[in-house]
Protein backbone atom coordinates (compact mmCIF):
# COMPACT_ATOMS: atom_id res chain seq x y z
CA UNK A 1 0.00 0.00 0.00
CA UNK A 2 3.18 2.09 -0.57
CA UNK A 3 1.92 4.62 -3.53
CA UNK A 4 -1.61 5.15 -1.71
CA UNK A 5 -0.25 8.85 -1.41
CA UNK A 6 -0.41 9.75 -4.35
CA UNK A 7 -4.56 8.65 -4.53
CA UNK A 8 -7.48 11.15 -4.01
CA UNK A 9 -8.95 11.70 -0.93
CA UNK A 10 -10.42 8.43 0.60
CA UNK A 11 -8.97 6.54 -2.65
CA UNK A 12 -11.51 6.88 -5.13
CA UNK A 13 -11.53 9.68 -7.99
CA UNK A 14 -14.31 12.22 -7.26
CA UNK A 15 -16.28 11.09 -10.06
CA UNK A 16 -16.62 7.34 -8.76
CA UNK A 17 -17.52 8.60 -5.55
CA UNK A 18 -20.40 10.84 -7.18
CA UNK A 19 -21.08 7.58 -8.99
CA UNK A 20 -21.27 5.54 -5.48
CA UNK A 21 -22.98 8.75 -3.85
CA UNK A 22 -25.83 8.56 -6.66
CA UNK A 23 -26.54 4.64 -5.72
CA UNK A 24 -26.65 5.20 -2.13
CA UNK A 25 -29.16 8.31 -2.67
CA UNK A 26 -31.47 6.34 -4.74
CA UNK A 27 -30.95 3.15 -2.20
CA UNK A 28 -31.99 5.08 0.87
CA UNK A 29 -35.01 6.64 -0.95
CA UNK A 30 -36.31 2.85 -1.74
CA UNK A 31 -35.02 1.13 1.60
CA UNK A 32 -34.19 -2.16 1.37
CA UNK A 33 -33.93 -2.54 -2.64
CA UNK A 34 -30.01 -3.81 -4.01
CA UNK A 35 -29.12 -0.83 -6.38
CA UNK A 36 -26.88 -2.11 -8.87
CA UNK A 37 -23.45 -0.14 -9.00
CA UNK A 38 -19.63 0.18 -10.63
CA UNK A 39 -18.07 -1.90 -8.23
CA UNK A 40 -13.82 -0.76 -8.60
CA UNK A 41 -11.12 -2.60 -8.08
CA UNK A 42 -9.81 -1.90 -4.56
CA UNK A 43 -6.37 -2.48 -3.41
CA UNK A 44 -7.27 -5.70 -1.52
CA UNK A 45 -9.50 -9.21 -1.61
CA UNK A 46 -13.25 -9.09 -2.54
CA UNK A 47 -12.83 -10.80 1.22
CA UNK A 48 -12.09 -7.92 2.84
CA UNK A 49 -14.79 -6.11 2.03
CA UNK A 50 -14.53 -4.28 -1.04
CA UNK A 51 -18.37 -3.07 -0.95
CA UNK A 52 -18.20 -1.27 2.15
CA UNK A 53 -15.01 0.14 1.78
CA UNK A 54 -16.40 1.84 -1.48
CA UNK A 55 -19.60 3.04 0.82
CA UNK A 56 -16.70 4.40 3.39
CA UNK A 57 -15.13 6.13 0.74
CA UNK A 58 -17.75 7.90 -0.91
CA UNK A 59 -19.18 9.11 2.53
CA UNK A 60 -16.47 9.78 4.36
CA UNK A 61 -15.53 13.43 4.82
CA UNK A 62 -12.18 15.13 6.85
CA UNK A 63 -14.04 15.38 9.65
CA UNK A 64 -15.60 12.59 10.40
CA UNK A 65 -14.43 10.07 13.29
CA UNK A 66 -14.16 6.24 11.91
CA UNK A 67 -14.95 2.97 13.31
CA UNK A 68 -13.54 -0.39 11.86
CA UNK A 69 -15.04 -3.71 13.24
CA UNK A 70 -14.81 -7.27 12.26
CA UNK A 71 -16.80 -9.78 14.74
CA UNK A 72 -17.15 -7.26 16.75
CA UNK A 73 -13.50 -6.46 17.57
CA UNK A 74 -11.55 -3.63 16.18
CA UNK A 75 -8.62 -5.67 16.50
CA UNK A 76 -8.49 -7.95 13.71
CA UNK A 77 -6.40 -8.05 11.10
CA UNK A 78 -9.70 -7.15 8.99
CA UNK A 79 -10.55 -4.43 10.84
CA UNK A 80 -7.08 -3.12 11.13
CA UNK A 81 -6.25 -3.14 7.68
CA UNK A 82 -8.81 -1.56 6.74
CA UNK A 83 -8.63 1.51 9.44
CA UNK A 84 -5.11 2.06 8.62
CA UNK A 85 -6.04 1.90 5.03
CA UNK A 86 -8.41 5.00 5.50
CA UNK A 87 -5.97 6.93 8.13
CA UNK A 88 -3.43 6.58 5.17
CA UNK A 89 -5.87 7.56 2.23
CA UNK A 90 -8.06 9.92 4.16
CA UNK A 91 -5.92 10.81 6.94
CA UNK A 92 -9.29 10.81 9.34
CA UNK A 93 -9.35 10.58 12.94
CA UNK A 94 -10.25 6.65 14.22
CA UNK A 95 -11.87 5.39 17.19
CA UNK A 96 -12.64 2.35 19.12
CA UNK A 97 -15.18 3.46 20.82
CA UNK A 98 -19.26 3.23 19.22
CA UNK A 99 -20.09 6.58 21.16
CA UNK A 100 -17.35 8.52 19.20
CA UNK A 101 -17.51 7.61 15.78
CA UNK A 102 -19.55 8.79 13.00
CA UNK A 103 -19.45 6.01 10.75
CA UNK A 104 -18.62 2.49 11.54
CA UNK A 105 -17.89 0.04 9.13
CA UNK A 106 -18.71 -3.48 10.32
CA UNK A 107 -18.26 -7.08 9.37
CA UNK A 108 -20.79 -9.30 11.50
CA UNK A 109 -21.70 -7.43 14.07
CA UNK A 110 -23.83 -4.27 15.27
CA UNK A 111 -22.74 -2.52 18.08
CA UNK A 112 -24.43 -3.06 21.72
CA UNK A 113 -24.40 0.48 22.56
CA UNK A 114 -27.10 1.68 20.38
CA UNK A 115 -26.67 4.09 17.68
CA UNK A 116 -27.85 7.46 17.18
CA UNK A 117 -28.60 10.57 15.00
CA UNK A 118 -25.65 11.31 12.69
CA UNK A 119 -24.25 8.20 12.50
CA UNK A 120 -23.93 5.75 9.50
CA UNK A 121 -23.17 2.22 9.83
CA UNK A 122 -21.30 0.45 6.67
CA UNK A 123 -21.83 -2.99 6.14
CA UNK A 124 -19.65 -5.43 4.52
CA UNK A 125 -22.11 -7.51 1.87
CA UNK A 126 -20.71 -11.18 0.50
CA UNK A 127 -23.90 -12.01 -0.75
CA UNK A 128 -26.46 -9.11 -1.37
CA UNK A 129 -28.98 -11.53 -2.65
CA UNK A 130 -31.45 -13.01 0.03
CA UNK A 131 -33.00 -15.16 -2.50
CA UNK A 132 -30.13 -16.53 -4.34
CA UNK A 133 -29.76 -19.85 -2.39
CA UNK A 134 -33.36 -21.19 -3.80
CA UNK A 135 -33.36 -19.64 -6.86
CA UNK A 136 -29.99 -18.83 -9.05
CA UNK A 137 -31.32 -17.16 -12.09
CA UNK A 138 -30.66 -13.02 -11.34
CA UNK A 139 -33.49 -12.39 -13.64
CA UNK A 140 -36.37 -14.52 -11.86
CA UNK A 141 -34.83 -12.82 -8.49
CA UNK A 142 -35.17 -9.21 -9.70
CA UNK A 143 -38.57 -10.18 -10.78
CA UNK A 144 -39.44 -11.65 -7.60
CA UNK A 145 -38.48 -8.32 -5.73
CA UNK A 146 -40.41 -6.09 -8.41
CA UNK A 147 -43.57 -8.08 -7.95
CA UNK A 148 -42.97 -8.71 -4.30
CA UNK A 149 -43.01 -12.41 -4.80
CA UNK A 150 -41.20 -13.63 -1.37
CA UNK A 151 -42.59 -17.50 -0.82
CA UNK A 152 -39.57 -18.35 -1.09
CA UNK A 153 -37.96 -17.18 1.55
CA UNK A 154 -40.85 -18.82 3.34
CA UNK A 155 -39.71 -22.00 2.06
CA UNK A 156 -36.70 -21.53 3.11
CA UNK A 157 -37.92 -21.38 6.83
CA UNK A 158 -39.85 -23.85 6.27
CA UNK A 159 -36.72 -26.05 5.65
CA UNK A 160 -35.18 -24.93 8.35
CA UNK A 161 -38.20 -26.38 11.13
CA UNK A 162 -38.97 -29.37 8.87
CA UNK A 163 -34.99 -30.31 9.50
CA UNK A 164 -34.40 -28.99 13.21
CA UNK A 165 -37.49 -28.30 14.81
CA UNK A 166 -37.29 -24.82 15.13
CA UNK A 167 -35.49 -21.78 12.56
CA UNK A 168 -32.32 -22.68 12.67
CA UNK A 169 -31.06 -19.65 10.44
CA UNK A 170 -28.74 -17.62 13.09
CA UNK A 171 -27.12 -15.29 10.63
CA UNK A 172 -28.03 -13.52 7.69
CA UNK A 173 -31.51 -13.90 8.96
CA UNK A 174 -33.78 -12.29 6.04
CA UNK A 175 -35.42 -9.25 7.38
CA UNK A 176 -38.72 -6.98 5.75
CA UNK A 177 -38.03 -3.52 4.97
CA UNK A 178 -40.52 -1.00 5.52
CA UNK A 179 -43.19 -3.76 4.35
CA UNK A 180 -41.84 -4.22 1.02
CA UNK A 181 -37.99 -5.42 0.13
CA UNK A 182 -36.90 -8.67 1.21
CA UNK A 183 -33.54 -8.03 2.07
CA UNK A 184 -30.20 -10.10 3.73
CA UNK A 185 -28.64 -8.52 6.38
CA UNK A 186 -25.58 -9.82 5.66
CA UNK A 187 -24.11 -12.12 7.94
CA UNK A 188 -24.96 -10.45 10.74
CA UNK A 189 -26.02 -12.66 14.27
CA UNK A 190 -29.86 -12.61 13.84
CA UNK A 191 -29.29 -11.25 17.33
CA UNK A 192 -28.21 -7.86 15.81
CA UNK A 193 -32.00 -7.68 13.61
CA UNK A 194 -33.53 -5.99 16.14
CA UNK A 195 -31.08 -3.20 16.40
CA UNK A 196 -31.29 -2.91 12.65
CA UNK A 197 -35.55 -1.88 13.52
CA UNK A 198 -36.38 2.20 13.94
CA UNK A 199 -32.62 2.88 14.26
CA UNK A 200 -31.55 6.55 14.51
CA UNK A 201 -28.70 5.75 12.54
CA UNK A 202 -28.33 5.83 8.78
CA UNK A 203 -27.51 1.94 7.73
CA UNK A 204 -26.20 1.28 4.36
CA UNK A 205 -24.59 -2.08 2.79
CA UNK A 206 -22.36 -2.47 0.33
CA UNK A 207 -21.33 -5.77 -2.06
CA UNK A 208 -18.17 -5.18 -3.65
CA UNK A 209 -18.13 -8.68 -6.12
CA UNK A 210 -21.25 -8.38 -6.51
CA UNK A 211 -21.47 -4.89 -7.08
CA UNK A 212 -24.54 -4.11 -5.05
CA UNK A 213 -25.88 -1.06 -2.84
CA UNK A 214 -28.90 -1.20 -0.44
CA UNK A 215 -29.87 0.76 2.79
CA UNK A 216 -32.16 1.02 5.33
CA UNK A 217 -32.65 5.08 6.30
CA UNK A 218 -33.42 5.80 9.79
CA UNK A 219 -36.61 5.15 11.40
CA UNK A 220 -37.12 2.39 9.08
CA UNK A 221 -39.35 -0.63 10.17
CA UNK A 222 -37.31 -3.66 9.79
CA UNK A 223 -39.22 -7.07 11.01
CA UNK A 224 -37.55 -10.55 10.50
CA UNK A 225 -39.41 -12.78 8.55
CA UNK A 226 -41.27 -16.03 10.67
CA UNK A 227 -44.32 -18.41 10.77
CA UNK A 228 -47.03 -17.27 13.54
CA UNK A 229 -46.53 -21.04 14.84
CA UNK A 230 -42.43 -20.25 15.12
CA UNK A 231 -42.15 -16.45 16.20
CA UNK A 232 -38.69 -15.03 15.04
CA UNK A 233 -36.62 -15.37 18.30
CA UNK A 234 -33.12 -13.99 19.14
CA UNK A 235 -30.41 -16.42 20.59
CA UNK A 236 -30.30 -16.43 24.23
CA UNK A 237 -26.82 -16.78 26.88
CA UNK A 238 -27.42 -18.16 29.95
CA UNK A 239 -24.58 -16.32 31.45
CA UNK A 240 -23.70 -12.82 31.41
CA UNK A 241 -19.81 -11.39 29.92
CA UNK A 242 -17.43 -13.20 32.19
CA UNK A 243 -15.43 -9.98 31.99
CA UNK A 244 -17.91 -7.20 32.25
CA UNK A 245 -20.92 -8.85 33.77
CA UNK A 246 -23.36 -7.87 30.81
CA UNK A 247 -26.58 -9.89 30.08
CA UNK A 248 -28.37 -9.23 27.27
CA UNK A 249 -25.40 -8.55 24.64
CA UNK A 250 -23.85 -11.31 21.83
CA UNK A 251 -21.24 -13.25 23.48
CA UNK A 252 -18.54 -15.72 21.81
CA UNK A 253 -16.86 -18.68 23.26
CA UNK A 254 -13.22 -17.41 24.23
CA UNK A 255 -11.25 -21.12 24.44
CA UNK A 256 -9.17 -20.70 27.90
CA UNK A 257 -6.95 -23.84 28.11
CA UNK A 258 -6.13 -26.97 26.36
CA UNK A 259 -8.10 -28.56 28.76
CA UNK A 260 -11.51 -28.10 27.84
CA UNK A 261 -11.59 -24.06 30.01
CA UNK A 262 -13.90 -21.38 27.85
CA UNK A 263 -15.59 -18.46 28.88
CA UNK A 264 -18.25 -16.48 26.87
CA UNK A 265 -17.44 -12.97 26.76
CA UNK A 266 -18.79 -9.67 24.64
CA UNK A 267 -18.34 -10.12 21.27
CA UNK A 268 -18.45 -6.06 20.97
CA UNK A 269 -14.80 -5.43 22.58
CA UNK A 270 -15.47 -1.61 22.59
CA UNK A 271 -18.33 -2.34 24.86
CA UNK A 272 -17.15 -4.81 27.35
CA UNK A 273 -14.04 -2.41 27.97
CA UNK A 274 -16.31 0.38 28.24
CA UNK A 275 -18.21 -1.92 31.32
CA UNK A 276 -15.31 -2.60 32.51
CA UNK A 277 -13.74 0.81 33.14
CA UNK A 278 -17.27 2.37 34.77
CA UNK A 279 -16.40 -0.64 37.02
CA UNK A 280 -18.57 -3.68 36.07
CA UNK A 281 -16.62 -6.63 36.19
CA UNK A 282 -17.83 -10.34 35.43
CA UNK A 283 -17.54 -13.75 36.80
CA UNK A 284 -14.15 -14.41 35.54
CA UNK A 285 -12.98 -10.80 37.07
CA UNK A 286 -14.94 -11.00 39.96
CA UNK A 287 -13.00 -14.55 41.65
CA UNK A 288 -8.97 -14.03 42.23
CA UNK A 289 -7.18 -15.18 38.86
CA UNK A 290 -5.72 -18.63 40.21
CA UNK A 291 -9.25 -19.68 40.75
CA UNK A 292 -10.21 -19.43 37.47
CA UNK A 293 -7.27 -21.31 35.94
CA UNK A 294 -7.52 -23.87 37.55
CA UNK A 295 -10.68 -24.65 37.98
CA UNK A 296 -12.22 -26.90 41.25
CA UNK A 297 -12.37 -30.61 40.24
CA UNK B 1 -70.83 -29.33 -16.52
CA UNK B 2 -71.19 -25.17 -16.38
CA UNK B 3 -72.98 -23.03 -18.79
CA UNK B 4 -70.26 -20.78 -18.92
CA UNK B 5 -66.68 -21.48 -20.65
CA UNK B 6 -63.74 -20.78 -18.39
CA UNK B 7 -61.40 -20.64 -21.18
CA UNK B 8 -62.08 -18.75 -24.65
CA UNK B 9 -59.50 -19.13 -27.02
CA UNK B 10 -59.63 -17.80 -30.41
CA UNK B 11 -58.13 -17.94 -33.78
CA UNK B 12 -54.40 -18.24 -31.88
CA UNK B 13 -51.34 -18.37 -34.01
CA UNK B 14 -47.94 -19.02 -33.35
CA UNK B 15 -44.71 -18.21 -35.37
CA UNK B 16 -41.57 -18.50 -34.67
CA UNK B 17 -39.90 -16.14 -37.43
CA UNK B 18 -41.15 -17.10 -40.89
CA UNK B 19 -42.23 -20.95 -38.96
CA UNK B 20 -45.14 -21.78 -37.86
CA UNK B 21 -45.69 -22.92 -34.20
CA UNK B 22 -49.42 -23.08 -34.39
CA UNK B 23 -51.98 -21.60 -36.69
CA UNK B 24 -55.86 -20.11 -36.14
CA UNK B 25 -56.62 -22.25 -33.05
CA UNK B 26 -59.82 -22.02 -31.25
CA UNK B 27 -61.87 -23.72 -28.65
CA UNK B 28 -63.87 -23.12 -25.67
CA UNK B 29 -63.05 -24.92 -22.51
CA UNK B 30 -65.46 -25.72 -19.80
CA UNK B 31 -64.87 -26.11 -15.61
CA UNK B 32 -64.04 -29.92 -15.18
CA UNK B 33 -63.77 -30.17 -19.09
CA UNK B 34 -60.26 -32.37 -20.32
CA UNK B 35 -59.44 -31.35 -23.47
CA UNK B 36 -56.39 -33.87 -24.96
CA UNK B 37 -54.03 -32.32 -27.48
CA UNK B 38 -52.40 -35.05 -30.17
CA UNK B 39 -50.62 -35.30 -32.95
CA UNK B 40 -46.96 -36.07 -34.10
CA UNK B 41 -43.71 -34.41 -32.55
CA UNK B 42 -43.89 -30.91 -33.99
CA UNK B 43 -47.47 -30.30 -34.95
CA UNK B 44 -47.54 -27.74 -32.38
CA UNK B 45 -48.78 -29.17 -29.29
CA UNK B 46 -46.37 -27.64 -27.22
CA UNK B 47 -46.27 -24.49 -28.26
CA UNK B 48 -50.04 -24.04 -28.43
CA UNK B 49 -50.02 -25.03 -24.56
CA UNK B 50 -47.49 -22.27 -24.05
CA UNK B 51 -49.40 -19.60 -25.27
CA UNK B 52 -52.49 -20.81 -23.28
CA UNK B 53 -50.54 -20.38 -20.13
CA UNK B 54 -49.12 -17.56 -20.93
CA UNK B 55 -45.64 -18.87 -21.02
CA UNK B 56 -45.35 -17.77 -25.15
CA UNK B 57 -47.25 -14.55 -26.61
CA UNK B 58 -49.22 -15.31 -29.82
CA UNK B 59 -48.50 -13.51 -32.76
CA UNK B 60 -51.80 -13.26 -32.77
CA UNK B 61 -55.81 -14.56 -31.43
CA UNK B 62 -57.06 -13.66 -28.50
CA UNK B 63 -57.19 -15.91 -25.52
CA UNK B 64 -59.74 -15.04 -22.45
CA UNK B 65 -59.98 -16.89 -19.01
CA UNK B 66 -62.89 -16.37 -16.75
CA UNK B 67 -61.68 -15.20 -13.31
CA UNK B 68 -62.92 -16.04 -10.20
CA UNK B 69 -64.83 -12.48 -9.98
CA UNK B 70 -66.97 -13.66 -12.55
CA UNK B 71 -65.13 -11.49 -15.38
CA UNK B 72 -63.40 -12.54 -18.83
CA UNK B 73 -59.98 -11.43 -19.21
CA UNK B 74 -57.84 -10.94 -22.24
CA UNK B 75 -54.48 -12.98 -21.18
CA UNK B 76 -52.37 -10.73 -23.31
CA UNK B 77 -53.44 -7.38 -21.41
CA UNK B 78 -52.73 -8.65 -17.88
CA UNK B 79 -50.18 -7.31 -15.75
CA UNK B 80 -47.53 -9.64 -15.19
CA UNK B 81 -47.89 -9.83 -11.16
CA UNK B 82 -51.45 -10.70 -11.98
CA UNK B 83 -50.66 -13.00 -13.86
CA UNK B 84 -48.31 -14.66 -12.33
CA UNK B 85 -50.78 -14.99 -9.72
CA UNK B 86 -52.93 -16.13 -11.56
CA UNK B 87 -50.30 -19.14 -12.73
CA UNK B 88 -49.30 -20.00 -8.73
CA UNK B 89 -53.52 -19.44 -7.47
CA UNK B 90 -56.30 -20.63 -10.17
CA UNK B 91 -53.74 -22.62 -12.68
CA UNK B 92 -51.35 -25.71 -12.63
CA UNK B 93 -48.40 -26.61 -15.26
CA UNK B 94 -47.12 -29.87 -15.06
CA UNK B 95 -43.82 -30.51 -16.96
CA UNK B 96 -43.06 -33.59 -18.52
CA UNK B 97 -39.74 -33.66 -16.39
CA UNK B 98 -40.45 -33.31 -13.04
CA UNK B 99 -37.67 -31.65 -12.61
CA UNK B 100 -38.49 -28.60 -14.15
CA UNK B 101 -41.72 -28.08 -11.93
CA UNK B 102 -40.25 -28.97 -8.98
CA UNK B 103 -37.56 -27.70 -6.73
CA UNK B 104 -35.19 -30.51 -6.52
CA UNK B 105 -32.79 -29.32 -3.34
CA UNK B 106 -35.97 -29.04 -1.00
CA UNK B 107 -37.96 -30.99 0.70
CA UNK B 108 -41.11 -32.63 -0.79
CA UNK B 109 -42.95 -31.11 2.13
CA UNK B 110 -41.94 -27.52 1.14
CA UNK B 111 -42.12 -28.32 -2.56
CA UNK B 112 -46.03 -28.70 -2.16
CA UNK B 113 -46.08 -25.62 0.43
CA UNK B 114 -44.16 -23.48 -1.52
CA UNK B 115 -47.72 -22.03 -3.19
CA UNK B 116 -49.32 -21.75 -0.15
CA UNK B 117 -46.76 -19.55 0.87
CA UNK B 118 -46.24 -17.72 -1.48
CA UNK B 119 -49.95 -16.29 -1.37
CA UNK B 120 -49.63 -15.59 2.06
CA UNK B 121 -49.95 -18.62 4.78
CA UNK B 122 -47.82 -18.41 7.78
CA UNK B 123 -48.39 -20.86 9.79
CA UNK B 124 -46.21 -23.80 9.92
CA UNK B 125 -48.13 -26.07 11.73
CA UNK B 126 -50.67 -25.48 8.65
CA UNK B 127 -48.75 -26.06 5.78
CA UNK B 128 -47.24 -28.70 6.86
CA UNK B 129 -50.60 -30.46 7.51
CA UNK B 130 -51.50 -29.53 3.74
CA UNK B 131 -48.24 -31.07 2.39
CA UNK B 132 -48.86 -34.20 4.56
CA UNK B 133 -52.48 -34.70 2.98
CA UNK B 134 -51.19 -33.96 -0.74
CA UNK B 135 -48.52 -36.86 -0.44
CA UNK B 136 -51.13 -38.93 0.98
CA UNK B 137 -53.38 -37.65 -1.99
CA UNK B 138 -50.78 -38.61 -4.55
CA UNK B 139 -50.01 -41.81 -2.92
CA UNK B 140 -46.47 -41.20 -1.62
CA UNK B 141 -45.89 -42.34 2.07
CA UNK B 142 -46.54 -39.32 4.11
CA UNK B 143 -43.23 -40.40 6.32
CA UNK B 144 -40.99 -38.94 2.91
CA UNK B 145 -41.98 -35.30 3.45
CA UNK B 146 -38.86 -34.45 4.33
CA UNK B 147 -36.68 -36.41 1.35
CA UNK B 148 -35.87 -34.23 -1.48
CA UNK B 149 -37.03 -34.77 -4.48
CA UNK B 150 -34.01 -35.91 -5.72
CA UNK B 151 -34.38 -39.53 -3.70
CA UNK B 152 -37.60 -40.38 -5.34
CA UNK B 153 -38.36 -42.59 -8.57
CA UNK B 154 -39.51 -40.64 -11.80
CA UNK B 155 -43.46 -41.64 -10.80
CA UNK B 156 -42.91 -40.35 -7.61
CA UNK B 157 -41.30 -37.35 -8.87
CA UNK B 158 -43.94 -36.55 -11.30
CA UNK B 159 -46.89 -37.18 -8.60
CA UNK B 160 -45.38 -34.63 -5.98
CA UNK B 161 -45.46 -32.41 -8.79
CA UNK B 162 -48.63 -32.81 -9.35
CA UNK B 163 -49.76 -32.36 -5.62
CA UNK B 164 -47.41 -29.36 -5.35
CA UNK B 165 -49.67 -27.66 -8.42
CA UNK B 166 -53.30 -28.33 -6.81
CA UNK B 167 -52.20 -27.68 -3.28
CA UNK B 168 -54.37 -24.10 -4.21
CA UNK B 169 -56.95 -26.24 -5.71
CA UNK B 170 -56.66 -23.99 -8.70
CA UNK B 171 -59.47 -25.00 -11.48
CA UNK B 172 -57.44 -25.18 -15.06
CA UNK B 173 -54.46 -27.27 -15.39
CA UNK B 174 -52.09 -27.61 -18.19
CA UNK B 175 -50.27 -30.88 -18.79
CA UNK B 176 -47.23 -31.50 -21.16
CA UNK B 177 -46.60 -35.40 -21.71
CA UNK B 178 -47.15 -35.95 -18.15
CA UNK B 179 -46.54 -39.64 -18.61
CA UNK B 180 -43.72 -39.58 -20.98
CA UNK B 181 -40.37 -40.54 -19.74
CA UNK B 182 -42.31 -43.13 -17.53
CA UNK B 183 -42.43 -47.03 -18.03
CA UNK B 184 -45.01 -48.44 -18.90
CA UNK B 185 -46.61 -49.89 -15.22
CA UNK B 186 -45.49 -46.37 -13.87
CA UNK B 187 -47.80 -44.32 -16.18
CA UNK B 188 -50.90 -46.64 -16.16
CA UNK B 189 -50.50 -45.72 -12.11
CA UNK B 190 -50.95 -41.91 -13.01
CA UNK B 191 -53.09 -42.06 -15.33
CA UNK B 192 -55.44 -43.54 -12.86
CA UNK B 193 -54.41 -40.87 -10.16
CA UNK B 194 -54.70 -38.05 -12.67
CA UNK B 195 -58.10 -39.23 -14.03
CA UNK B 196 -59.24 -39.82 -10.18
CA UNK B 197 -57.92 -36.09 -9.21
CA UNK B 198 -59.25 -34.34 -12.28
CA UNK B 199 -62.80 -36.20 -11.58
CA UNK B 200 -62.86 -35.60 -7.67
CA UNK B 201 -61.90 -31.84 -7.69
CA UNK B 202 -63.97 -30.98 -11.24
CA UNK B 203 -60.29 -29.83 -12.73
CA UNK B 204 -60.37 -28.02 -16.31
CA UNK B 205 -57.50 -29.66 -17.78
CA UNK B 206 -55.22 -29.36 -21.32
CA UNK B 207 -53.40 -32.19 -21.82
CA UNK B 208 -50.49 -32.40 -24.31
CA UNK B 209 -49.79 -36.16 -25.69
CA UNK B 210 -48.59 -38.05 -28.37
CA UNK B 211 -50.25 -41.16 -26.53
CA UNK B 212 -53.83 -42.01 -27.64
CA UNK B 213 -54.07 -44.16 -24.66
CA UNK B 214 -53.41 -41.40 -22.60
CA UNK B 215 -56.09 -39.13 -24.29
CA UNK B 216 -58.90 -42.12 -24.44
CA UNK B 217 -58.54 -42.57 -20.85
CA UNK B 218 -58.18 -38.99 -19.75
CA UNK B 219 -60.40 -36.65 -22.26
CA UNK B 220 -63.30 -35.41 -22.12
CA UNK B 221 -62.91 -34.18 -25.70
CA UNK B 222 -59.24 -33.85 -28.03
CA UNK B 223 -57.73 -31.93 -30.75
CA UNK B 224 -55.97 -33.54 -33.48
CA UNK B 225 -52.99 -31.43 -34.64
CA UNK B 226 -50.89 -31.61 -37.72
CA UNK B 227 -48.21 -28.87 -39.04
CA UNK B 228 -49.72 -26.26 -36.78
CA UNK B 229 -53.20 -26.71 -37.00
CA UNK B 230 -56.14 -28.47 -35.65
CA UNK B 231 -57.47 -31.06 -38.27
CA UNK B 232 -60.01 -32.70 -36.02
CA UNK B 233 -61.49 -31.86 -32.92
CA UNK B 234 -64.40 -33.47 -31.35
CA UNK B 235 -65.58 -35.43 -28.26
CA UNK B 236 -62.51 -38.10 -27.83
CA UNK B 237 -64.36 -41.17 -27.88
CA UNK B 238 -65.85 -39.99 -31.49
CA UNK B 239 -62.77 -38.88 -33.07
CA UNK B 240 -61.15 -42.56 -31.68
CA UNK B 241 -63.80 -44.47 -32.70
CA UNK B 242 -65.17 -42.46 -35.80
CA UNK B 243 -62.17 -40.59 -37.10
CA UNK B 244 -63.24 -37.99 -39.68
CA UNK B 245 -60.27 -36.62 -41.31
CA UNK B 246 -57.42 -39.43 -43.19
CA UNK B 247 -54.71 -38.18 -41.35
CA UNK B 248 -56.86 -39.31 -37.95
CA UNK B 249 -57.90 -42.36 -39.28
CA UNK B 250 -53.63 -42.63 -39.93
CA UNK B 251 -52.99 -41.92 -36.78
CA UNK B 252 -55.57 -43.94 -34.76
CA UNK B 253 -54.74 -47.14 -36.94
CA UNK B 254 -51.24 -47.09 -36.40
CA UNK B 255 -51.81 -47.00 -32.69
CA UNK B 256 -54.22 -49.66 -33.06
CA UNK B 257 -51.18 -51.60 -34.58
CA UNK B 258 -49.16 -51.66 -31.85
N1 LIG C 1 -38.37 -21.93 -29.75
C1 LIG C 1 -38.62 -22.25 -31.04
N2 LIG C 1 -38.02 -21.59 -32.03
C2 LIG C 1 -38.27 -21.90 -33.31
N3 LIG C 1 -39.11 -22.86 -33.69
C3 LIG C 1 -39.74 -23.55 -32.74
C4 LIG C 1 -39.53 -23.30 -31.36
N4 LIG C 1 -40.28 -24.14 -30.62
C5 LIG C 1 -40.93 -24.91 -31.53
N5 LIG C 1 -40.62 -24.56 -32.79
C6 LIG C 1 -41.16 -25.14 -34.02
O1 LIG C 1 -42.57 -25.06 -33.96
C7 LIG C 1 -43.16 -26.25 -34.45
C8 LIG C 1 -44.05 -26.86 -33.37
O2 LIG C 1 -43.21 -27.26 -32.29
P1 LIG C 1 -43.80 -27.81 -30.91
O3 LIG C 1 -42.67 -27.91 -29.94
O4 LIG C 1 -44.94 -26.99 -30.52
O5 LIG C 1 -44.29 -29.26 -31.33
P2 LIG C 1 -44.85 -30.47 -30.44
O6 LIG C 1 -46.11 -30.88 -31.09
O7 LIG C 1 -44.90 -30.09 -29.02
O8 LIG C 1 -43.74 -31.59 -30.69
P3 LIG C 1 -43.21 -32.76 -29.70
O9 LIG C 1 -44.26 -33.83 -29.73
O10 LIG C 1 -41.95 -33.21 -30.36
O11 LIG C 1 -42.99 -32.15 -28.36
C9 LIG C 1 -42.01 -27.14 -34.90
O12 LIG C 1 -41.80 -26.93 -36.25
C10 LIG C 1 -40.84 -26.61 -34.12
O13 LIG C 1 -39.64 -26.82 -34.83
MG1 LIG D 1 -43.91 -30.84 -27.22
ZN1 LIG E 1 -18.31 -7.97 28.32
Amino acid sequence: MNDLATYNFAYLDEQTKRMIRRAILKAIAIPGYQVPFASREMPMPYGWGTGGVQVTASILGPNDVLKVIDQGADDTTNAVSIRAFFQKVANVAVTTKTKEATIIQTRHRIPEEPLRDGQTLVYQVPIPEPLRFLEPRETETRKMHALEEYGLMHVKLYEDIARNGHIATTYAYPVKVEGRYVMDPSPTPKFDNPKMHMSEALQLFGAGREKRIYAVPPHTEVVSLDFEDHPFEIQKFDKPCALCGAANVYLDEVVLDDKGGRMFVCSDTDHCEGRQAHGHAGPMLARPRHQCKEPAE
Amino acid sequence: MSAVPLLKVKDVSKFYGSRIGCRSVSFVLYPGEVLAVVGESGSGKTTLLSCLSTRLMPSSGIIEYHMRDGQYRDLAHMGEAERRFLMRTDWGFVHQNPADGLRMTVSAGANVGERLMAVGDRHYGNIRASASDWLRRVEIGEDRIDDQPRTFSGGMRQRLQIARNLVTSPRLVFMDEPTGGLDVSVQARLLDLVRGLVHDLGLAAVIVTHDLAVARLLSHRMMVMKDGTVIEQGLTDRVLDDPREPYTQLLVSSILQV
